[in-house]
């Protein structure tokens, strides 16, 4: 489907138009960027967390709601699964793409790693917007060891 | 009585989840019977709670009625959440989910 190069397009385009107008170059403007397009993907998740079950039957208990994350989600996203799920059944899962979409344009090995963070908030957010619609507090953040696969790690909040 | 019947609802939820229901359906169905009022509620997967309340002197609304009612709720709620200038949690000021409501209401008066 051609609305797949849509959203990259899209999102290449997001996190160059917010380094481009970079006041404030040091790590205190890079945090300020990271958490804007981090925001944004929370919203946007949020809202995919609310129109992707629709159809569904009820979770019953959260591996159910991060099951449907890896399939569901990623498929409506970027029309692949995710490729591993792991937990350590006390609240912290690792969900790894080995070959993420938003990444395996710009290269596949270690060229460019400094640079990935800034193409995984979004998606970061996306996951934490989605897990809070659906009633999971959480904390998302994402490491890449090579592109182009990645690791998001959830830790579940308990309040 | 609309927290009365969130009470039920919540009851419903935690029975669900406990019991090995093979039914995971969000139609919760009729929630209680009250002399003049009718209670039903429906749960979403994001846990967000819709009650209706009906006079129990239109007796003519069927099951499948109130289930399509919930549906078309549920749809509006989620293209309101989809409003980029809406906050969850805010109070909905949507008009067009206004109207939805407003005329389900008048079909069914």
């Amino acid at each position: 489907m051609a609305d797949a190069a849509l959203f990259e397009f899209l999102h290449t385009e997001m996190v160059a138009e917010l380094w481009a107008h970079h006041s404030d170059p040091g790590p205190g403007g890079q945090k300020m960027s990271l958490s804007v397009l981090e925001g944004m993907g929370f919203r946007v998740g949020q809202a995919l967390g609310e129109r992707l079950p629709q159809e569904t039957l009820a979770f019953r208990e959260e591996l159910d709601i991060l099951k449907f994350l890896c399939k569901d989600l990623w498929v409506a996203v970027f029309q692949k699964q995710m490729d591993s799920l792991r937990t350590n059944h006390q609240g912290t899962y690792v969900l790894q793409d080995n070959s993420f979409p938003l990444l395996i344009r710009m290269a596949a090995g270690l060229q460019y790693l400094e640079e990935a963070p800034k193409f995984l908030a979004f998606t970061c957010g996306l996951l934490r917007g989605a897990l809070s619609t659906l009633g999971i507090k959480s904390l998302v953040t994402a490491s890449v060891a090579s592109l182009p696969t990645c690791k998001f790690q959830v830790v579940i909040q308990k309040t | 009585m609309v927290h009365t019947s969130l009470d039920v609802v919540d009851e419903k939820i935690s029975a669900m989840g406990k019991a090995l229901v093979d039914q995971r359906e969000l139609y919760l169905g009729l929630l209680y019977p009250t002399e003049d009022y009718k209670v039903y509620g429906y749960v979403t997967n994001s846990k967000v709670k819709f009650v209706m309340v009906v006079d129990s002197s239109n007796t003519a609304l069927r099951d499948n009625e109130i289930r399509s009612m919930f549906r078309k709720l549920h749809n509006s709620y989620t293209d309101v959440m989809c409003n980029p200038f809406y906050n969850p949690g805010d109070r909905i000021h949507s008009r067009a989910f206004d109207s939805m409501v407003t005329s389900m209401m008048i079909q069914v008066c």
